[in-house]
């Protein structure tokens, strides 16, 4: 499979009166044609910057860096905002957290679809109102034409996220980053729209971000994953690998959270990870994770811990043995 | 829309209803009509006389109703002191005023809504503070006496302007300088607001997401959005500009409605004062719906309930 995206040592920093937040420091990524990439991390752990920081919408004040951020053969870091609009909405397109306020509320539907297709493509408004109504009805709205004509503020959140994947589609992208498209929506539809935008994926072959703060999004329409905390990868691998046997104490904390039909006792606590996420304010040393990990030793204090690669596509970032985390994951599997 | 310009236009008219009831009222009991008619060496006698000629002794709702049903028929009396139908008397100064109405508010939204616009681009940089102190200076300098300052600069240091009349345009540069420099402020200062909230929004990241030209994504998608709340105080500021004629055209000696105002009160001209304030009471009526109007045409959210 062709790579689509590679992105090599990203940072992203915010500088702020207290001093720079390093919101993402140093993520390693590829994405290929046809593929689903699932980045899971809580609140504030910098997985929307990191999307941000790849269309170039991050505030004016952050500054972003990278060795290498290479999309369809084109070095994104090289080009001007003038040819990167080009790409975006275009090649590369994004759906937002927040279909409730993520549409212009003074545009129709119909234009919105449709402006996007006549900024990229040399279209007659006719071609681009059919493609519309196409997508539409593809995301599944029913009465696809007739909704051309509605307000957004007519339209209930579920119906307003299909629009807005229809509007991601419009130009036919190479690439679909999803930032927690399902996390404002009721639950029944979360399940809709994951599918949806999994079978959408699929048909078209397109390479996917799925960014969420949801394990079980992750387990459902993701093919690789990457765990991420405090700004960095702490774990990477295919979802199947990463689910059976977490090697990152972080991972296995998080997949210990959730309760299992049938294996988690009846009556006995949720799982949670004790400590909080340390600031991002300025430099730090040592393993972002110790102050929170039941493995931690002195070794972890002093000097930043780098990926341990075990096969081509599985990486964790911790000072301990292959074989040491397979037993803890394991054991945490057991208790 | 219809239903709703029509609730609007309802609304309106009890508005005015209710306006010229006031002005009615309250002109008529702030002193004695029949005393100031009368003049000045005028007897009890002579008063009395005066007081049952024009109706002054029957009750004030009576009196009301019979103006109103003259009025509605577009008869507003007799000015005292002009001694012409007041009715022609607004047809020759109206025109004055809204001229100039319109000519300042052009000149306010065209300088204002730009600079209003730019600022939010740049927060907190130098055009940004710069705006501010110009919107500030113009909000406190005194009408009266920018106008009597452009005089003295373009009427005695450089003769390029008329001092005062309103005979040709160039009567009307100063008056609208004057008067749109004192809407500008609000107007500047609302759609700096209003673009930095629009522009903070998510629909305006997911306009640059669609990878839309930074053009488009300000004026089409920004702009819209942030004029909405601007339109409304710019119907406010219409209606100011019309109270506000009353200085202004006597600083410069328009003939227009405001001097008639001014005069109208001098001599106490009883029918002449109360056409002139409910006619720039109807004309800050008609500019606020006009804006309600414009508002819902803008915001579907408004049109479609």
């Amino acid at each position: 499979m062709t790579v689509l995206l590679e992105v090599e040592n990203l940072t992203v920093d915010i500088p702020l009166a207290a001093g720079d937040l390093h919101a993402v420091r140093g993520v390693d990524f590829t994405v290929k044609k046809g593929e689903t990439l699932g980045i899971v991390g809580e609140s504030g752990c910098g997985k929307s910057i990191t999307s941000f920081a790849i269309m170039n919408l991050l505030p004016q004040s952050a500054v972003r860096n990278s060795r290498r951020l290479v999309f369809d053969g084109q070095a994104l870091d090289e080009l001007s905002e003038e040819q990167l609009s080009d790409i975006r909405g275009n090649k590369m397109s994004m759906i937002f957290q927040e279909p409730m306020t993520s549409l212009n509320p003074s545009y129709t539907i119909g234009e919105q679809l449709i402006e996007t297709l006549l900024r990229h493509r040399k279209a007659a408004r006719r071609e681009a109102v059919e493609r519309a109504v196409f997508l539409l009805e593809k995301v599944g709205i029913t009465a696809a034409a007739s909704r051309l004509k509605q307000y957004p503020h007519q339209l209930s959140g579920g119906l307003r996220q299909r629009v807005m994947i229809a509007m991601a589609l419009m130009c036919g992208p190479e690439m679909i980053i999803a930032d927690e498209p399902t996390t404002a929506l009721d639950v029944t539809i979360q399940a809709q729209i994951l599918n949806l935008l999994a079978g959408i994926q699929s048909e078209f072959q397109m390479g996917q971000i799925l960014i969420t703060h949801d394990l079980g999004v992750i387990a459902s329409v993701a093919h690789r994953v990457a765990v991420m905390y405090a700004g960095q990868f702490v774990e990477t691998g295919s979802v199947a690998e990463v689910f059976e046997t977490p090697m990152h104490p972080y991972t296995q904390g998080l997949l210990a959270c959730i309760p299992i039909p049938g294996k988690t006792k009846r009556g006995s606590f949720l799982g949670s990870i004790p400590g909080k996420v340390p600031t991002l304010i300025g430099d730090q040393t040592g393993c972002s994770f110790a102050n929170r990990c039941a493995y931690v030793k002195e070794a972890c204090l002093l000097k930043n811990v780098p990926m341990n690669s075990i096969g081509s596509v599985r990486s964790y970032r911790c000072i301990l043995s292959s074989e040491v985390c397979y037993q803890n994951a394991r054991e945490a599997a057991c208790s | 829309m219809l239903i709703y310009t029509i609730k609007r236009a309802l609304l309106a008219t009890l508005v005015a209803l209710t306006v010229s009831m006031l002005t009615f009222g309250l002109l008529h009991l702030s002193s004695d009509p029949a005393v100031a008619l009368a003049g000045e060496d005028a007897t009890e006698e002579d008063i009395q006389m005066v007081r049952v000629d024009y109706g002054f002794d029957k009750p004030l709702p009576v009196q009301y109703l019979a103006w109103l049903t003259k009025a509605l028929q577009g008869d507003l009396g007799t000015s005292f002191y002009f001694n012409i139908p007041v009715s022609k008397l607004l047809q020759q100064r109206l025109p004055v005023t809204l001229t100039l109405g319109a000519c300042s508010l052009v000149f306010a939204i065209l300088s204002a809504v730009p600079l209003g616009v730019l600022a939010a681009m740049r927060p907190n940089t130098k055009l940004d503070r710069f705006c501010l102190t110009l919107a500030v200076s113009a909000q406190a300098m005194p009408a009266f006496w920018f106008g009597l300052m452009l005089i003295v600069v373009f009427c005695l240091w450089f003769p390029l302007l008329p001092v005062s009349g309103s005979d040709t345009w160039q009567h009307f540069v100063m008056p609208t300088i004057v008067v749109g420099t004192n809407a500008m402020p609000a107007i500047m200062r609302l759609t700096r607001t209003g673009m930095l909230d629009v522009l903070a929004t998510d629909y305006i990241r997911t306009a640059r997401a669609k990878g839309l030209r930074p053009k488009t994504v300000l004026l089409k998608h920004a702009l819209r959005n942030a004029v909405i709340p601007v339109i409304a105080v710019i119907g406010v500021q219409a209606g100011y500009m019309m109270g506000g004629s009353v200085i202004i055209e006597t600083v410069f000696g328009l003939n227009g409605l405001g001097l008639l105002a001014y005069e109208s009160i001098m001599y106490f001209d009883l029918a002449c004062m109360e056409a002139v304030v409910l006619l720039l009471c109807f004309v800050f009526i008609i500019t606020t719906f006009a804006a309600d109007i414009m508002n819902a045409w803008l915001d579907p959210r408004i049109r479609i309930g």
